[in-house]
Order: structure tokens, then C-alpha cells, then sequence
């Protein structure tokens, strides 16, 4: 039995949707029979992706025009959701994401269900999964509410998936205002400078983390990362610190990644990091401490000092 | 300048979690610690404050049992004063009750500036700070790095996916801070002292004017109906360093066919 209709929260921008924005409407198929979507546009850059993926409709909200998303989207799309009663609305764990997800939740007087990996329709009503403790167990959570039910999803854990659909129609949402929570203005934007293979993408990623000592040896991540064609990440301890910008961060509250190959360097693998991670396909892990948690998810463990063994594995790799 | 930081207190995350096997609820029950996710919040209200010449920093907590050890923490860092909002009705609140209870806190001592943690350490839901900006009817600015007060305006850099935003925004304003934002203090051994005598003001939900149903597991409208244990990724070759480990990784990425 699946539902009848799940709106999903679209994110991107000129280039099309994100790939997490995929992966929503991939999720939402395999519950409802319809998926519609809320665009932050006009919604033309997007009604031929979406279409292609399952879309069926697209509520455009216009731009937020300098403001922050999340009060703006949620007064536009807290309307629509009264009159058009999806059974659900899905969102990416973005800070977006979460923004308007939290201020729906409060216009709507409706709970949302955060960090979920999968879901299911059992008996009628949607059912969540969510991984705790680092990612040892699952709680599969269902609503017991009436009307739209809310959830927010962490990247990866769906693969997108093109089905060849029609352009999306695109209809256009005006009239809500939010107000005094609608305030807070973006009088700047910066990009934080990125270049190589992209973290949450890359087939190879190669982190750093406390083990590197000081901000300076992150330079042997960073060349290690480039003889294997690999993005650089970091642990939140050394994003906590300001060695990297918080844009290399893997973990719970930065990136998900699943490349083929991770190599974490100096990472102990506190939990906060394994649930980033620990869906790569192989890990290879340099720690001098033989205890630390990040072996026990190793395929390949070494037991030594990061500055030893890196220099001498850069020397290796140049040499062949 | 008056802040409010809400600060939550959790069980500490040095010990393993576990879930109560009747109602599938994180266990509560002991000892709860200050988040430190919160102790960039409370640093950063203690900082704002001295930056404008004075002012006041009141925490807001909702625990079980009045459960107070890391609201001293706090208090012990700096702050002025405590609500805590301790009610038997309040197990199993969902993100949107937590909020509509931390929001009626707030609303009793009309802060300027409200600052929250982005997400705690147990339940990292990383929604409640903009609930409760959404059940105040006030503008907020979440994942802030770096904020500054001018007047009667905040200017914070919020984090995003590529970069950061430049927000500016006219008091009063609720900001949740990332960690590491600032570097907290700790606790001198006057701070410590002195917070014994800092006074905690302790809220049920009737002085709140909050029904039961509408937070608890009631309120909530979910239920956890199973619980599984996730597949363990086996670890593979473990070896020491003896001065020649990185060829056995050349090897091993010759296998991969990365190299």
C-alpha cells in the first residue's frame, strides 16, 4: 500500500537540482504515487530534471530575494500544504533543510522526523529509519499524527534515479508573507575557494585529523590527496580548531561520503566521524594508537605515525 | 543587553548510549553533563556581553528530575542566572515540544538575543533553535560563525554548504552557533563557587501555561515501533609501522587499481 501524494523541499540552483534533491524524489516514489515539489524559483531551470526523475508538479516560491530560505519558503509552502494535504514533505539535512522543516513544522503544528536513511509505508502510515550510536542500531520510527507528516533525510541514502518523465508542470505560489521571522538579510555570499575532485563526490577521499599535530602538516593530506586524483577531508576536530574550512568536514554534522577508497590520517574515529564515512567502500587508516575506533572499520589498519609513514608513502607514489 | 542560551543537558557522551527497552526513549536517568555543542553558545553570550559594556546572560534548560549539574557548569563560566523547566510530563518530547517549552521559557524574560547550540551532542536534530525563533514569531540566523553586535543590529557569518552568507539582522534575534566558534572557558574555582549561590528558577508546565498533550510522548506523535542492531563492518589487516608500511599501502592501492 503506498501514499498518495509526498512533496519534496527542492534545492539547487542555476545547474539544476542537488544531487541529494535526486535522491529525495527517489525516496518519495517508493512510498506515494505522486511527487510534487516546492523549487525556490520561477521553477523553469528545473521542471526538466525534476520531470525526468518523477516529478509531477512544481510549486515555484520565486526567489527569497536576500533573505534566508527557511522563513520565506515555509510561509509560501505552509499554505499550500493546508489546502492540498500531502501526506508528507521531505527534506535534504541541509542547513536550508532544516531551517524550513523546523518553521513548517511550527505553522503546521506537525512533528518532524530528522537524520532518517530510509523509509517505508507499514499499516498505512510512514515509517522512518534512523541510525544511533554511531550508527550501531537503527530506530524505525512511524507518525501518529493527522495530516502532513515531516522528515528530513541525510545524503547517499538513496540512489537517484531517472525514469524518463515528463516536464514537470510548474505552477506558481504566491501570497504568503512571513513576516517578522522573515528579517534576517544576506548582504554577502562567499564561495570558499575548491578545486579538484569535489568531497561529497570524489572516488577517493583523503582526510586529516588531530593526529596531523598542527595546521601545516594538513599540506601531506593535501598532497597525498592529489597523487591519488582524491578530494581532502577532515575530522571536526580540526574544523573545530580552524586548521580547514568547514566545507572538508565528514562526518554527522558535515559531509557523507562513500567513495571507493577513504584514508583517514590522524583520525581516531570518535563516532561523529564514523557515521560520515563508514559506508566507503574500502578504509584504510594510519593511527598511532593501536585502540583508536577507526581500525575497527579498517581494511587496511596501520599502526604508526602519520609523519613517518605519509612522507615516505608521497616519496613511493612519485617514484612510481 | 539581555541574552537567553538555551543549554541542554545530556547524558555524557563518554559513556555508551542506550535506549530504555520499554519505551525505546534515550536513558535520561543519571548524571546529565552540560552539551558542550552548548558551552560555544554560552561563551559567546559571556563575550557579547562584555563587548557591550554590560548586560545579563540567562540560561533556559529542560531536563528530567531538575537535574541541574550542567546548568552549574554554565552558571560557574559566567552566566547570571537559570530557568529550568522540569515536568514528569515531559518524557518523550519530540524537537517541536522541546521548542514550544524553551519558547514559553524565553518569552518570560524578553531577551534581546537568543543563542542556541546548532544541534545537540544526543539527539542532534538540529531543528529546535529555529522552532523556537518559529513559535516566537522572531528572525533568526542558524549555523552562525562569528557574530558581532552594532546597535540595534547582529551581523553573523552563516555557514553553508559552499561557503558562508554575510546575515545581517535587527535585534531581537535568535542565532544558532557552530562549534568551535569561540573557545569556551572553563570554570575557575571562584566561577564555581559563585555558581552555588546563582539563582535557578524551577518551571513545571502548569507555571508555563503548557498542556501536557500537546509535548510528551503524547504531543510527539510518533512512536518508535522496533529497534535493530546495524550490520558491523569487520575490520581487515592491522599491521605496526617498522619503518616500511608505506610500500604495503602502495601495494595495497596497486591492488585497488588506484595507482
Amino acid at each position: 500500500m503506498s501514499l498518495n501524494t509526498i512533496m519534496v523541499f527542492a534545492e539547487g540552483d542555476e545547474s539544476g537540482p542537488t544531487t541529494l534533491t535526486l535522491e529525495l524524489i527517489r525516496a518519495a516514489r517508493g512510498v506515494a504515487a505522486n511527487v510534487e515539489a516546492f523549487v525556490l524559483d520561477d521553477g523553469s531551470s528545473m521542471a526538466e530534471s525534476l520531470g525526468d526523475h518523477g516529478v509531477s508538479k512544481i510549486h515555484a516560491m520565486g526567489g527569497a530575494e536576500g533573505k534566508l530560505v527557511g522563513a520565506h519558503a515555509a510561509a509560501l509552502m505552509a499554505d499550500l500544504v493546508v489546502s492540498n494535504l500531502p501526506d508528507a514533505v521531505f527534506f535534504g539535512q541541509t542547513p536550508d533543510g532544516r531551517d524550513t522543516a523546523a518553521r513548517l513544522s511550527v505553522r503546521l503544528d506537525q512533528p518532524v522526523i530528522t537524520n532518517n536513511v530510509g523509509v517505508t509505508v507499514e499499516d498505512g502510515v510512514l515509517v522512518l529509519e534512523e541510525p544511533v550510536f554511531g550508527g550501531t542500531q537503527n530506530i524505525f520510527t512511524a507518525f501518529r499524527n493527522d495530516g502532513a507528516s515531516l522528515a528530513l533525510f541525510r545524503p547517499k541514502s538513496f540512489e537517484a534515479e531517472s525514469i524518463g518523465g515528463a516536464i514537470a508542470e510548474v505552477s506558481v505560489l504566491e501570497g504568503a508573507d512571513p513576516g517578522n521571522s522573515g528579517t534576517a538579510i544576506v548582504t554577502g555570499r562567499v564561495i570558499e575557494e575548491r578545486s579538484g575532485p569535489q568531497l561529497d563526490s570524489a572516488a577517493v577521499v583523503v582526510s586529516g585529523g588531530r593526529g596531523l599535530g598542527q595546521p601545516e602538516a594538513y599540506e601531506l593530506v593535501d598532497e597525498l590527496a592529489g597523487l591519488l586524483n582524491a578530494a581532502s577531508g577532515a575530522s571536526r576536530a580540526i574544523v573545530d580548531a580552524g586548521w580547514v574550512p568547514y566545507s572538508k568536514q565528514v562526518g554527522q554534522t558535515g559531509k557523507v561520503v562513500k567513495p571507493s577508497l577513504y584514508f583517514a590520517c590522524g583520525i581516531s574515529g570518535a563516532t561523529q566521524h564514523l557515521v560520515g564515512m563508514k559506508g566507503s567502500k574500502v578504509i584504510i587508516a594510519i593511527n598511532k594508537d593501536p585502540e583508536a575506533p577507526i581500525f575497527s572499520v579498517a581494511d587496511l589498519g596501520i599502526v604508526g605515525d602519520v609523519h613517518k609513514v605519509m612522507p615516505a608513502l608521497i616519496e613511493t607514489l612519485k617514484a612510481t | 543587553m539581555k541574552v537567553v542560551v538555551c543549554v541542554k543537558q545530556i547524558p555524557d557522551p563518554a559513556l555508551p548510549g542506550e535506549l530504555d527497552p520499554t519505551t525505546n526513549l534515550l536513558k535520561r536517568d543519571g548524571k546529565l553533563i552540560l552539551d558542550e555543542s552548548d558551552s560555544y553558545g554560552v561563551e559567546m553570550a559571556l563575550q557579547l556581553v562584555e563587548a557591550a559594556g554590560g548586560g545579563e546572560v540567562s540560561l533556559v534548560s529542560m531536563a528530567p528530575n531538575n537535574e541541574m549539574s550542567g546548568l552549574r557548569t554554565a552558571l560557574a563560566m559566567g552566566a547570571d542566572d537559570a530557568i529550568l523547566v522540569s515536568d514528569e510530563n515531559l518524557a518523550g518530547t519530540d524537537a517541536l515540544g522541546t521548542a514550544k517549552v524553551l519558547a514559553a521559557a524565553i518569552g518570560r524574560l524578553s531577551p534581546d538575543l537568543i543563542l542556541a547550540g546548532v544541534e545537540s551532542s544526543d539527539g542532534y536534530t538540529g531543528t529546535v533553535p529555529e522552532m523556537i525563533a518559529g513559535v516566537l514569531d522572531l528572525p533568526s540566523v542558524t549555523f552562525a560563525k562569528q557574530i558581532s553586535i552594532d546597535g540595534d543590529t547582529v551581523k553573523a557569518q552563516r555557514q553553508t554548504e559552499a561557503g558562508y552568507d554575510d546575515i545581517e539582522c535587527k535585534l531581537p534575534v535568535l542565532l544558532s552557533v557552530t562549534a568551535g566558534v569561540v573557545e569556551p572557558r572553563y570554570p575557575s574555582f571562584k566561577g564555581i563557587m559563585a555558581a552555588k549561590k546563582k539563582p535557578v528558577e524551577a518551571l513545571d508546565l502548569q507555571a508555563l501555561g503548557i498542556e501536557s498533550n500537546t509535548v510528551g510522548v503524547v504531543g510527539a506523535r510518533q512512536e518508535t515501533i522496533r529497534v535493530t542492531e546495524a550490520e558491523e563492518r569487520e575490520s581487515g589487516e592491522i599491521i605496526e609501522d617498522d619503518g616500511d608500511a608505506h610500500q604495503r599501502i602502495a601495494e595495497f592501492l596497486g591492488e585497488l587499481k588506484v595507482v
